[in-house]
């Protein structure tokens, strides 16, 4: 098991190494010139202006030579100073990261809540109103643009109850992080629930969905199983034999799934972090590719594409507590 | 295997297809999508890059459908010719993913070894890129367009067919048929054209489909969030970015292509499933 952890961290090296240069050669086909934007575009750029600039951030060197800084500097945990506002890129990820991560946790969190039990349900009570009210809801959500489905909620649960008057309750904020105040890093302190609670469903919605669907169809794989009958013969109750036995084994692809979206939801969130003025580290990381500030785009990529890799290193691992019979660095031992 | 096997469409699959209702009405309304998008131009009553200053943000009346959006265009036609462009982007970016991947997952499930390696650290690297700003960066760099979204959709969606026939082939490889077709001396590729490729083609066929209605939602996407497809080409997530600012005084101009995006989506999702049940005996019957 400690060998095959250790192999499996040093081959997310190259992954990331590789997600990151891609990126980088990205960059340098962009056509456009970060000098003329860090000199405030318009303008031509006076020639002592630019050999400046370009001196300062090194854009007058060779790219390998600024391809072996940038690696160098992320050695030693520096991630380079943005083009744009003139600061440390570290400073930037530590103000977005933690918005990205409080709403990527929090919807991971309705996934497993809402999607599993939706869809442990719809396996139990398969051929009900509920299993066909789930199959409907689950692919409105999947079909439905994000953006779309975040305007809908902030009209109708912002703008709508607010012109009508409706208790307070009922009125929600439909912009921005609001206080910004936390306890424990991820739990909301005071009003603060009232900000997360939009953008949290806009960004959920469609892998709860996908959560749902996939416990369903692991659940009834799992039920007609023989140890599930053996359960039931022995005479355990209906409840433990659902939970324990059957959603235990049901597990693995949905942790999978779950986990892969924890990674991934941090990057993929620059939709709802748009729709709702959201702070977060994707559309720091869309701004950042529009004005050609590529320290930031870089530095944050790196973050999140190291994070997504080792999410999913943590996934694979855990499937041998979920599932004995899984045995890492032992073959022949299934 | 069911009677045709090998992924040959056959009466017994279209039999079972079609006892998934859902299936049938998605092929439904993907078929009248592609009928409107081929006849935009019958079954429009106004050239969608017409401008009417005179009927900006007009609401839906029997002179416009769909109402007109900010400069007077109307509304039912740029919905109808956006048909067009959607079904472009996602088909031809699932075909460029289908190549990609086919020949990706082929090779490192065929060969093994360093090339199976390589393949898959590849494939790593890209499910490791975040989706959504990765495609917006590669657009950036390349210049916005159709063309632009449309590559670099396919180029981004290649990985999990890549996947899924390396294991398709990795199966195939340890069945007698493949061993009897080496002993009597056929070519690697012909074995893999004529024996192993046909047995990936279920799982891959319905991950297809799905991929189409997923293309349709990231280039809307991609559209609203400016590093997609441009003006003055009729596109629904284009129309649906110039709507968001009207939400309130025009809602008619976020629903209308919202809606039509929602339904091209849910159609190849219940096709994708349809699918599923026609190809894959084993699954009974819901």
């Amino acid at each position: 098991m400690g060998r095959y952890v250790l192999r499996r961290t040093l081959l997310l090296v190259p992954v990331v190494w590789g997600a990151v240069s891609v990126l980088f050669v990205v960059f340098f086909l962009l056509p456009g010139d970060p000098v003329e934007v860090m000199a405030g575009g318009e303008r031509a750029v006076n020639t002592e202006t630019r050999a400046a600039i370009e001196a300062k951030y090194g854009l007058d060197r060779p790219w390998y030579e600024q391809y072996g800084r940038f690696w160098s500097q992320v050695a030693q945990g520096d991630l380079g100073i943005s083009f744009t506002q003139g600061r440390s890129v570290n400073d930037i990820l530590g103000e977005t990261a933690p918005a990205s991560v409080r709403l990527a946790v929090w919807a991971v969190a309705v996934e497993v809540l809402i999607g599993m039990a939706a869809g442990v349900v719809c396996a139990v009570r398969r051929q009900t109103f509920v299993d066909a009210l789930t199959s409907v809801s689950t692919t409105i959500a999947v079909a439905v643009p994000v953006f779309v489905l975040g305007y809908l909620l902030q009209y109708v649960l912002g703008v709508y109850t607010f012109q009508h008057r409706f208790p307070d309750w009922a009125r929600f904020p439909v912009q921005g992080i609001g206080p910004d105040s936390w306890a424990l890093f991820f739990v909301p302190t005071g009003s603060q629930w009232r900000y997360l609670i939009l953008p949290t469903v806009t960004l959920a919605s469609v892998s709860t969905a996908l959560v749902a669907r996939m416990t369903r169809a692991s659940m009834l794989e799992v039920m007609s199983a023989d140890y599930m009958r053996t359960a039931t013969a022995k005479g355990l109750r209906r409840r433990t034999v659902v939970l324990k036995h059957g959603l235990r084994n049901a597990l693995v692809p949905v942790v999978t799934l779950v986990g892969l979206d924890l990674g991934a939801l941090m990057g993929s969130a620059v939709l709802t972090e748009t729709v709702f003025n959201w702070p977060g580290m994707g559309s720091a990381i869309q701004r950042a590719i529009t004005s050609l500030d590529a320290p930031i785009v870089l530095g944050l990529t790196l973050v999140l594409v190291a994070a997504y890799v080792v999410v999913n290193l943590l996934v694979d691992l855990s499937y041998a507590f979920l599932d004995p019979r899984i045995r890492y660095g032992k073959p022949g031992a299934r | 295997m069911a009677a045709g096997g090998r992924g040959v469409p056959s009466p017994e699959m279209w039999r079972r297809f079609r006892r998934n209702r859902l299936a049938t009405v998605g092929l439904a309304i993907i078929l009248v999508e592609v009928a409107a998008a081929v006849l935009a131009p019958v079954i429009t009553f106004a050239d969608p890059g017409r401008v009417d200053p005179a009927a900006s943000l007009s609401s839906p009346s029997a002179d416009h459908w769909f109402g007109t959006d900010l400069l007077g265009r109307d509304l039912y036609s740029r919905v109808v010719y956006g048909a067009r462009v959607s079904l472009q982007v996602g088909i031809v970016a699932v075909l460029i993913a289908l190549a990609i991947g086919l020949v990706a997952g082929a090779a490192a499930g065929w060969f093994g070894g360093f090339v199976d390696g390589l393949v898959m650290r590849v494939t790593d690297v890209f499910l490791a890129f975040p989706y959504v700003l990765a495609a917006i960066a590669v657009i950036t760099a390349v210049g916005r367009g159709k063309t632009a979204v449309t590559v670099v959709l396919g180029l981004l969606g290649w990985m999990p067919i890549a996947r899924l026939i390396r294991s398709s082939v990795l199966q195939a490889k340890q069945t007698d048929y493949v061993e009897a077709a080496r002993a009597v001396g056929a070519a690697d590729l012909r074995i893999l054209v004529g024996h192993v490729l046909p047995n990936a083609v279920q799982p891959v066929v319905v991950f297809a489909a799905m991929f189409v209605g997923t293309a349709v939602l990231s280039e809307a996407a991609l559209s609203f969030l400016g590093a997609g497809i441009t003006e003055p080409t009729a596109a629904w997530g284009l129309m649906m970015a110039q709507g968001k600012d009207f939400l309130f005084t025009a809602p008619h101009l976020l629903f209308f292509p919202g809606a039509a995006v929602f339904l091209t989506v849910m159609a190849f999702v219940f096709v994708g499933d349809g699918l599923r049940d026609a190809l894959d005996p084993r699954v009974a019957v819901r």
